[in-house]
């Protein structure tokens, strides 16, 4: 297993998943502005995931493109955390989830930025930017209806409630982590985390919600040992095409 | 279509390039969106440098055919797009003249303060945001309170 090809699948796999949630919005949201929000996030997400799938396949070099693995791998090779993979519930869960994968997601990219590997830090120059936007909507949104009604404070609270137990994941670390880290490519996850909590908690005190004292961590997606049962059935709406029409184009 | 012997000039190319509209904002052209990066002779090929604005836009593959049909009709036939990200693109790129012609077309030019100066219709200063995302990814959703008319914004990047 090379670490490189493992690293990027697990950052295009995460923008991959996350994505295609996001885009189960469209045309579904509760107003028109966000719903044009929501799909121009899952947008994003998708056109970032050529960036890093593409480069996973050309690391790999066995004549697979972004396509093929995004298309054609099955939930056992995908390598997203689980967080991203959950179903999406209501509005206040999705942007909840959002706003726990903005946080991070802006964070290890500002450390990409300094990758030893030039093809790594120029995908995090470019994609830093528009994560940096999504993480100044979801974290508005997250402390406007937690810090909002009381309906909407209580649905926030149970979102992050049920979300929390998936953050542990996001700073894991493994030997893929540690040669990547030993190489200067990418950053140790695990020393993310403080700056992640401080963040955090700084949105949450201002949202009025409270962060659950249990770290407890569900695991298995970014090894790709344990995916919930959700992925495989985002997999089947999504790849349906290209497994139906192996190569179809139009 | 033109037949030439002889290679057209630079200045001759990004002036035809000038030309070509941005497919989903026509009112600037790809010149002015600052997205072509570079062009270089490579022997008989004419390599067109492309930074595409942002992951995920629709509009990049359709910028890009419409680069290589204008410059086919002006005569080129050899020609060869190359993806560049970095440096990443940024708003910075603008020309004037595209700043002025968004403003003019009605939306909003971006501003360094990450907000419009003034309403694109009335020239208000008394504005609000309805919204981080709009019609298109490098746009968001405003509204002017001194004419009440929604508007759109190229977000700063």
């Amino acid at each position: 297993m090379d670490p490189a090809f493992e690293f990027l699948c697990r950052m295009g796999d995460n923008t991959l998943v996350l994505g295609h949630r996001v885009s189960e919005w469209c045309g579904h949201s509760p107003v028109l502005e966000e719903d044009i929000a929501l799909a121009n996030t899952a947008l994003d997400l998708i056109g970032q995931t050529q960036l890093w799938l593409g480069l996973a396949a050309e690391v790999e070099g066995a004549g697979r493109d972004a396509d093929a693995l995004a298309m054609t791998r099955d939930a056992w090779d995908f390598r997203n955390v689980l967080l991203v993979e959950l179903p999406n519930g209501d509005f206040g869960r999705t942007m909840m989830r959002q706003c726990l994968f903005d946080a991070w997601h802006d964070l290890v990219l500002a450390e990409l930025r300094d990758s030893t590997d030039d093809r790594i830090a120029a995908i995090a120059d470019k994609t830093s930017r528009e994560v940096a936007y999504h993480l100044e909507r979801s974290r508005d949104t997250v402390i406007g209806l937690g810090d909002g009604t009381e309906e909407s404070h209580a649905r926030m609270q149970a979102a992050l409630d049920r979300l929390y137990p998936y953050v542990g994941e996001l700073f894991e670390t493994d030997a893929v982590d540690a040669a990547l880290a030993e190489a200067g490519i990418a950053p140790d996850p695990g020393n993310l985390r403080d700056a992640y909590d401080a963040r955090i908690t700084g949105i949450m005190a201002e949202a009025t919600l409270t962060i659950p004292d249990s770290r407890f961590a569900h695991k298995g997606g970014r090894d790709g040992v344990r995916h919930t049962e959700h992925l495989g059935h985002l997999l089947t709406e999504m790849q349906w095409l290209q497994r139906a029409y192996p190569g179809a184009t139009w | 279509m033109n037949v030439r012997m002889d290679r057209p000039t630079m200045p001759e190319i990004w002036a035809w390039l000038d030309q070509v509209p941005d497919p989903e904002i026509p009112a600037i052209s790809l010149v002015d969106l600052g997205v072509i990066r570079d062009l270089k002779w490579q022997e008989e090929t004419l390599q067109v440098t492309v930074t595409p604005t942002y992951s995920g836009c629709p509009a990049t593959s359709v910028i890009n055919m419409e680069i290589e049909r204008a410059l086919r009709k002006n005569g080129v036939q050899n020609v060869q797009i190359k993806r560049q990200i970095s440096p990443p693109w940024t708003t910075d790129w603008l020309s004037d003249k595209g700043r002025a012609s968004l403003l003019a077309y009605g939306i909003a030019p971006p501003q360094p303060a990450g907000g419009p100066e003034n309403c694109p219709r009335c020239g208000g200063t008394d504005l609000e945001r309805v919204s981080q995302f709009g019609s298109t990814p490098c746009k968001a959703q405003w509204r002017c309170r001194d004419c009440l008319e929604p508007f759109d914004y190229f977000k700063c990047i």
